[in-house]
């Protein structure tokens, strides 16, 4: 491993001591909040898959529904339907915090303009019914899901940025400190046995 | 703060959603995709985006990945799930715990 330059000083001693504290206080630190976001992220993921799955399943089935509606009603006619919604969903958005990465937080809130569906029964079959009901119902889920799966990509992006910041102090930082302080620590040992040495010559016979 | 929703995709996968109360955006092709995400991302918190698009595009879906909005999400389209979704779980997973706890 490299040392630091530094000059072998009591000072700098000092000085390298008090780091080489902080950085074996930060890595101890890292590492629980590293623990502790592995632990949420695991959570999460478990939700997003189970979420994921539900909102896959459902997905196709509406939109398969859906097709159905489409291929017994002229392509225009159908174009006609939905040309002018009835409803508008808007999205509360906030943020929320875990461990310290800022994730979104959505709620769905939707405002009637005319009834649930935009069209008359008698513009098209039944079966858009069914699916424009099941889309409406689905969203919130979507959203959810969207939030969530937002949320477990912040999270893997930052633990992996806390797992670099870990192994550079526990395999940089910190031996390069501790090499440093060995190296002055014999040096100073060094210098102190020269000046007895030193001492006794001058002082005479006994040397 | 109030946000808008949207999703983007090719007609037949997005127009039931209009009648549900989404902005829709038809994108037929990755580069339609691609201009019409740059020129909404800023007013929408939620985009929906469907999978067939989102793949082409995941170089470029990764500038979202930062901040918390716009939250962009790959749903499957009218043709079905082609399982990007759980890929994408999976890569995350792997770069954030190395192993794989789920599949």
């Amino acid at each position: 491993m490299s040392r630091l330059n530094v000059n072998p000083t009591r000072m700098e001693l000092k000085k390298l001591k008090a780091r080489l504290t902080t950085a074996v206080r930060g890595h101890k630190l890292l590492k629980d909040k590293s623990d502790e976001m592995v632990r949420r992220f695991s959570v999460l993921i478990k939700q997003n898959k189970k979420l994921r799955d539900e909102v896959e399943a459902e997905l196709s089935q509406t939109l398969k529904l859906f097709a159905v509606a489409r291929s017994v009603t002229p392509a225009y006619k159908a174009e006609a339907a939905f040309a002018m919604p009835s409803v508008l969903l808007k999205a509360e958005c906030g943020t929320g915090v875990i461990m310290g990465v800022d994730v979104p937080q959505i709620t769905v809130k939707s405002e009637n303009r005319a009834g649930k569906l935009p069209y008359a029964y008698t513009e098209i079959t039944g079966e858009a019914d069914y699916s424009v009901e099941k889309a409406a119902a689905l969203l919130p889920k979507m959203v959810k899901l969207a939030e969530v799966e937002k949320s477990v990509r912040l999270l893997a992006d930052e633990i992996e940025r806390n797992k670099r910041r870990v192994n550079a102090l526990e395999y940089v930082m910190i031996p390069q400190l501790e090499e440093t302080i060995k190296y002055i620590k014999d040096k100073l040992d060094e210098n102190e046995r020269a000046a007895i040495v030193r001492l006794m010559k001058v002082k005479g016979k006994n040397a | 703060m109030t946000g808008k929703m949207a999703i983007v995709g090719d007609g037949d996968s997005i127009t039931v959603f209009k009648a549900a109360g989404l902005d829709t955006f038809a994108a037929e092709n990755e580069a339609k995709a691609r201009s019409v995400l740059r020129k909404i991302a800023k007013d929408y918190a939620v985009i929906f985006l469907t999978e067939e698009l989102a793949r082409p595009l995941a170089e470029f879906l990764k500038r979202f990945d930062e901040a918390p909005y716009p939250v962009v999400l790959s749903v499957p389209s009218k043709d079905g799930s082609s399982g990007y979704g759980t890929e994408l779980l999976k890569s995350a997973m792997e770069r954030a715990l190395g192993v794989d706890i789920l599949f």
